[in-house]
Formats: C-alpha cells, sequence, structure tokens
C-alpha cells in the first residue's frame, strides 16, 4: 500500500484518526485506518458490503461502545481532543457528533417531541418559546418545516419514509452538532426522496462536517468533496472525490468504480 | 426435444390421487381445529352455566316475616344509650335474643324460633340502632331464616321442617332478595350472616402488597439484566435461576416465606402483610420474564437513535425503552398477578386458612383470601354453605376477569405503533 500523507492530510481537519483497528471479539473489522475529516466538506465512504466503512463511521461517535465484544485501538481526535480519552464524556460527545440512521428510526412519538427530544435532555433551550424556535429552526433546516408545520402533534412515525429520514436529520441537527454522521441514509429510499436528502446534503455542507457512508458511487460522486474507498477493513484510497473517481490510483479503486466487483 | 424423462402429467391418475389426499388432510386439520375450539368453548358453557346456576342463589337468602311487638314485651332500653359506642352491648344486655325469640315462636307457632337465624336478633338491633321510635310500637320484621330452612325453600326437601317451611310459604310468610350482609360481612359459622367481603378485603390487600413489592423489584431486574448487565457466565446462571423460580411448586415459597418472614423476621402471621410477601416472591420471576421479553422486542433502532441525540443510558431506558415496555410487561404482570390471587397453597402455611370472623382492619390483621374462603366453605357441614361457595367462586372469577380485562385495556392504551 503506498499512500501519501498528502492524501491524509487537510488543512484545518474537524476528526482525525489514525491508526484505527477495531475488532469485533476476536475478529478484526477495520485495520490500520488513517483518516482526516473536513470541516466544510462532506466526506463519502464507499465500498462493498461488509468492508467496515459503517463500522469505522460507528467509531467516530463511539456508538460501538454498545457493541458487546467491540473494541477500538488508535486516536480519534475531534478538534484535537482524543474521543476515547477517559476524560471524554460519550455523551457530550454524541450530541457533537450527530448520527442518521440507515433505517429512519423516528421515536414513536410526535413530530413536535422527536425533534424537541436532544434539546430537551441536554438543556439546551430553558423556555417553551426557545424550544418552538428550535423545533422550526432544525425542521426548516432539513426542508421539512413546510410540510409539517400545521401537523407537528402527529406521530413521526406516520410520516412517509423520506420524510421521516428528514424528521431523523432535523433530529440530528436540532442539539447543533458539528459533525453529522449519515450510515447509507437514503438506501431505505425511493429515487425522488433520495434527491431531497442529497439535495439536503448540499445545503447543510459548510454548517456541519458531514459523513456519508453510501453504496451509491454516484450518489458518493453527487454529494461528496471527498472520498474513501475501503475494502476488506482497510482504507485503499482516500482523497478529492473528483480524483477518485476520474483517476484513481489504486488499481483497487478503479476496478470497484469501474464495477469490476462490489 | 431431447428430454431424458417423459413431463409430468399434471392431469393423470396418480396426480389426482395426491390432490385429493391433499385435500382431505387440509379438511381433517380444519375439523380437528374446530372440534378443539368447540370443546373448549363448550366446557366453557358449562362451566359458566352451573357456577351462575348454583352461586347466583348464594347471592340471595330466604326471609321469614315476623312481628316484633316491643310494648308487649319487657324491655327496658334507655333510648339516649342508643347512640353510644356501646350500644350493641347495651341492646344484647336488654335480652333482645330471647324476646326476637319469643316474637318468633309467637308468630309462627311451636317452634318458631329455630325457624330463623339465631343472628336474626342483630337485625332487630341494627334496625332500633337506626330507629329507635320502633320500640314505642310494634313492627313486622324480615328476619334471615334458618340455615336448614333456606336451603328448603330453596331446593326443596322431605319430613317435617320441609312441611312447616311449606305452610309457611303458603301463608305468604317467606321472601327470597338479595342477600346484603353477605357483602358486607366476614366469615362466620351461621350461612345467614357468612359473608365473602373479608376474604375479598384480605385478597384486595394481600395482591396490592404483591403488586407494590414484585412490580418494581420485578422491572428493575428485568431492565438491568437486559439494559446493563454484561452477557456472561453470572448473568447466564441468574436467568436460569429466575426460569427454574418460576417453575418451583408454590407451596414451597410458602415454607420459605414461613421460616424468613414469620420465624425469623416476625411479621403478623395469617396477615396480608406476609401472605402479599409469599406471593411476591412467587410472582416476581414470572414478572421478570415477561418484563424482559418486552424489553427485548424494543427495536435496537430505538435505542440507537436516542444513544445518537446524546441520551445517557438511563434516558434511554426510561425515555424509550421502558415506554415501549411497558404494554407488555404490564400484561405480563397482571397475569402474574391473577395468578398469584387464585394461590391458596402458599398461603396455608403462613397461616391465612384459619377461620378469621372479622374483616381485616389494616395489612397486619389476621385474614383470609378468596379461594381459601372458597375452601374452607366447602369444607363445611352445614349445607347453607354450599350455594356460599359456588357465590364466592363467582366473585373470585369476577374479580379475575375484571384484572384480565384491565390487562387488555391497558395492553390497548400504551401500546405504540411504528
Amino acid at each position: 500500500m503506498t499512500m501519501t500523507q498528502e492524501d491524509l492530510t487537510i488543512a484545518d481537519p474537524k476528526m482525525t484518526a489514525r491508526g484505527i483497528d477495531v475488532f469485533y471479539g476476536q475478529k478484526q473489522a477495520i485495520n490500520n485506518v488513517s483518516i482526516d475529516v473536513g470541516t466544510d466538506l462532506v466526506t463519502a465512504f464507499i465500498g462493498p458490503s461488509g468492508c467496515g466503512k459503517s463500522t469505522f463511521l460507528r467509531s467516530l461517535n463511539r456508538m460501538n461502545d454498545t457493541v458487546a465484544g467491540a473494541r477500538v485501538t488508535g486516536t480519534i481526535l475531534l478538534d484535537g481532543e482524543d474521543i476515547y480519552a477517559p476524560s471524554m464524556d460519550v455523551v457530550q460527545l454524541r450530541a457533537r457528533v450527530g448520527m442518521v440512521f440507515q433505517k429512519p428510526n423516528p421515536f414513536p412519538k410526535s413530530i413536535y417531541d422527536n425533534v424537541a427530544y436532544g434539546p430537551r435532555i441536554h438543556g439546551l433551550a430553558p423556555t417553551k418559546a426557545d424550544l418552538d424556535g428550535v423545533v422550526e429552526r432544525a425542521l426548516t433546516r432539513a426542508g421539512l418545516w413546510d410540510e409539517v408545520k400545521d401537523r407537528l402533534g402527529e406521530s413521526g412515525t406516520a410520516l412517509s419514509g423520506g420524510q421521516q429520514q428528514r424528521l431523523c436529520i432535523a433530529r440530528a441537527i436540532a442539539v447543533d452538532p458539528e459533525v453529522i454522521l449519515m450510515d447509507e441514509p437514503c438506501s431505505a429510499l425511493d429515487p425522488i426522496a433520495t434527491a431531497k436528502i442529497e439535495e439536503l446534503i448540499h445545503e447543510l455542507r459548510g454548517k456541519f462536517a458531514i459523513v456519508i457512508v453510501t453504496h451509491n458511487m454516484q450518489q458518493a460522486a453527487r454529494v461528496s468533496q471527498r472520498t474513501a474507498f475501503f475494502h476488506l477493513g482497510t482504507l485503499v484510497e482516500y482523497g478529492k472525490t473528483t480524483d477518485i473517481f476520474t483517476n484513481p490510483k489504486q488499481e483497487r479503486t478503479k476496478d470497484y468504480i469501474t464495477g469490476r466487483y462490489g | 426435444m431431447n428430454r431424458a424423462t417423459s413431463p409430468t402429467d399434471w392431469k393423470g391418475n396418480v396426480m389426482q390421487t395426491r390432490i385429493a389426499k391433499r385435500y382431505a388432510a387440509e379438511r381433517r386439520f380444519k375439523l380437528f381445529g374446530l372440534g378443539a375450539v368447540l370443546l373448549s368453548g363448550a366446557f366453557l358453557a358449562f362451566l359458566l352455566f352451573v357456577m351462575v346456576g348454583n352461586g347466583a342463589r348464594g347471592f340471595t337468602y330466604t326471609h321469614v316475616a315476623v312481628p316484633v311487638d316491643f310494648k308487649a314485651m319487657p324491655l327496658t332500653i334507655d333510648a339516649a344509650r342508643l347512640g353510644d359506642p356501646d350500644a350493641d352491648q347495651v341492646i344484647a344486655n336488654a335480652g333482645l335474643a330471647d324476646i326476637v325469640a319469643f316474637a318468633a315462636d309467637e308468630a309462627l307457632g311451636d317452634g318458631g324460633s329455630a325457624l330463623i337465624s339465631e343472628n336474626a336478633w342483630k337485625e332487630v338491633r341494627s334496625a332500633i340502632k337506626d330507629d329507635p321510635e320502633l320500640l314505642r310500637g310494634k313492627t313486622l320484621f324480615e328476619l334471615p331464616a334458618a340455615s336448614a330452612v333456606d336451603v328448603i325453600a330453596k331446593d326443596g326437601g322431605k319430613g317435617e321442617l320441609a312441611a312447616r317451611v311449606d305452610a309457611l310459604a303458603k301463608d305468604g310468610k317467606l321472601s327470597t332478595g338479595i342477600h346484603w350482609p353477605f357483602f358486607k360481612n366476614a366469615d362466620a359459622t351461621d350461612p345467614a350472616v357468612a359473608g365473602i367481603w373479608g376474604a375479598l378485603k384480605g385478597s384486595v390487600l394481600t395482591i396490592f402488597i404483591a403488586f407494590i413489592i414484585a412490580f418494581p423489584t420485578g422491572v428493575l431486574a428485568a431492565l438491568y439484566l437486559e439494559e446493563y448487565a454484561a452477557k456472561n457466565r453470572w448473568t447466564d446462571l441468574i436467568e436460569v435461576s429466575i426460569n427454574n423460580l418460576a417453575a418451583v411448586p408454590s407451596i414451597i415459597f410458602g415454607l420459605l416465606a414461613l421460616a424468613v418472614f414469620i420465624n425469623w423476621f416476625g411479621l403478623c402471621q395469617a396477615s396480608p402483610l406476609v401472605g402479599g410477601l409469599t406471593l411476591a416472591l412467587m410472582t416476581m420471576p414470572v414478572i421478570v420474564i415477561a418484563s424482559r421479553n418486552a424489553i427485548k422486542a424494543v427495536p435496537p433502532s430505538i435505542r440507537d437513535a436516542a444513544l445518537g441525540v446524546g441520551a445517557s443510558p438511563v434516558q434511554v431506558v426510561f425515555h424509550h425503552v421502558l415506554p415501549l415496555a411497558l404494554p407488555g410487561i404490564l400484561t405480563g404482570t397482571i397475569i402474574g398477578m391473577a395468578r398469584a390471587l387464585g394461590e391458596t397453597a402458599p398461603l396455608l402455611l403462613v397461616g391465612m386458612r384459619a377461620f378469621i370472623g372479622d374483616v381485616p382492619g389494616g395489612i397486619c390483621s389476621p385474614s383470609t383470601v378468596l379461594p381459601m374462603q372458597i375452601f374452607l366453605w366447602s369444607d363445611e357441614v352445614d349445607r347453607g354453605f354450599v350455594e356460599k361457595t359456588s357465590a364466592a367462586i363467582i366473585v373470585l372469577l369476577i374479580v379475575l376477569l375484571s384484572m384480565n380485562a384491565l390487562a387488555i385495556y391497558l395492553r390497548n392504551k400504551f401500546e405504540k405503533r411504528w
């Protein structure tokens, strides 16, 4: 593997991972991955199923902690602070590094309560009026406000799949995170809902550092500025999206993006 | 066209036989299922029919009309003392029992006092307490009949007593009505005054104690085991122990309770407190198992969602997992409680099978429970208790059915779909 230092580094990175190994019990899922996540960029992780891209994503906000037997070694820094240090509070970390999951998973509560949940538990909105403002802003940013403003009391689970996913994005941005991790956010959605989410990712870029895992290479090409290609638990190539798709340095990357395997 | 075998003959005889056999198997299976449903329906209908048929009469009682003329009697009661707390004693000391017996002899002929319940005068007493004016005149009282008279009036019979009862009935001196003392009194030796309220209250107190102990402990244990405990050999051991505990015969819990709560802790015997603790021991494993299953059924995506916005593990449990698991937990709990309500064996050993003539005043007073009362009455020699037994069974079934109805209501109320 010949990966040069300039591939890895980004001026002013939001998150920095160095030498990350992830184990599930005896099985090693991620092998020595180092990567920088840019502040104003959308970073896409691509790769065939089971290549470890979701596993790596989940170690960026320590969601792997909840998996029995999972173990992460190496260093991950958020603004220069080690997120696996004992002094790091996991709850606060997850508020700073929000997450959107593969399957839309709104709480079986009202649309309002779904968005208000995060700000409530972190005490971000002391009064009802503040909370109303936070909910409206988050739903507006997620492009859902106009569709739901007259039925905030209805259950979040009554929305369509695409709306549910945007509700989950609104829920994630309501706590004002610095990074948003998206784990295949469109894989359960139809093309129109997918297009809306992609549009939303464009709009959110610059306000949050965004990391998106996707199976869909066209999607990675459309929404991201940086792309990382994972294969068999290793980071094969990382660079500007345009370079990865037009001029890959590695043979394996080339094979994958031309559809030779995956 | 070079097939090695000839094409399948879908219309041939072999196929037709297979089809016919398959249809026959389907029909047979349907019939067996229907038969099973009909059989259990018939059992249920038979049970209800017999119970209601026998038991409904346990709620009524035969009364005999007896006029009592207080003016003509040597009864001196200071009307001023009727409001005193010891008014019962005052009236009893004045010899009211003899006077009522005498009035019965006079009204019903020789041996008339044997036709009314030996406790009949107590009804007269409470009437006097309610209205002291009665003492100045003659009043027609509907007094509870003696148990034997009640049985003959309801079921018929032979012999001298039956003839007398028939005569009374012809004279229109007998009447049948809802027997309120049955709903107000505790157990008694005389069926005319024996009631279910003591046992019902005992049951309610016992179940209440069992619930407030078993429910929080069981749910917390389940939450800890599901959400916090590491999955290792120790938690496996605990899981196996809990499953075994749920299968332990209930009388063993009675022995344990006798040894621990009464002999060691010295808690009050035969009381709802000890009974409730015993039933709590017995019900807790059931609640733990039901709660664990309900908690397991909460989709992991909800936990991820909450953790993802930065909820702490406790917040995940109390804001999301517990509310979603609550319908299942409540259903399991109420079914466990209903089982505890019908339990007698463990309570035998903590002394709740004693004859308790008073309605229990609190959780430490001696008391009995409904199924125990049924058992005690079914053992009585007096035929009057046969109907009381059936009536008590109906009361127990009504309580059980309303608990099950509550379980269904709670499940529907808290159930959320996603």
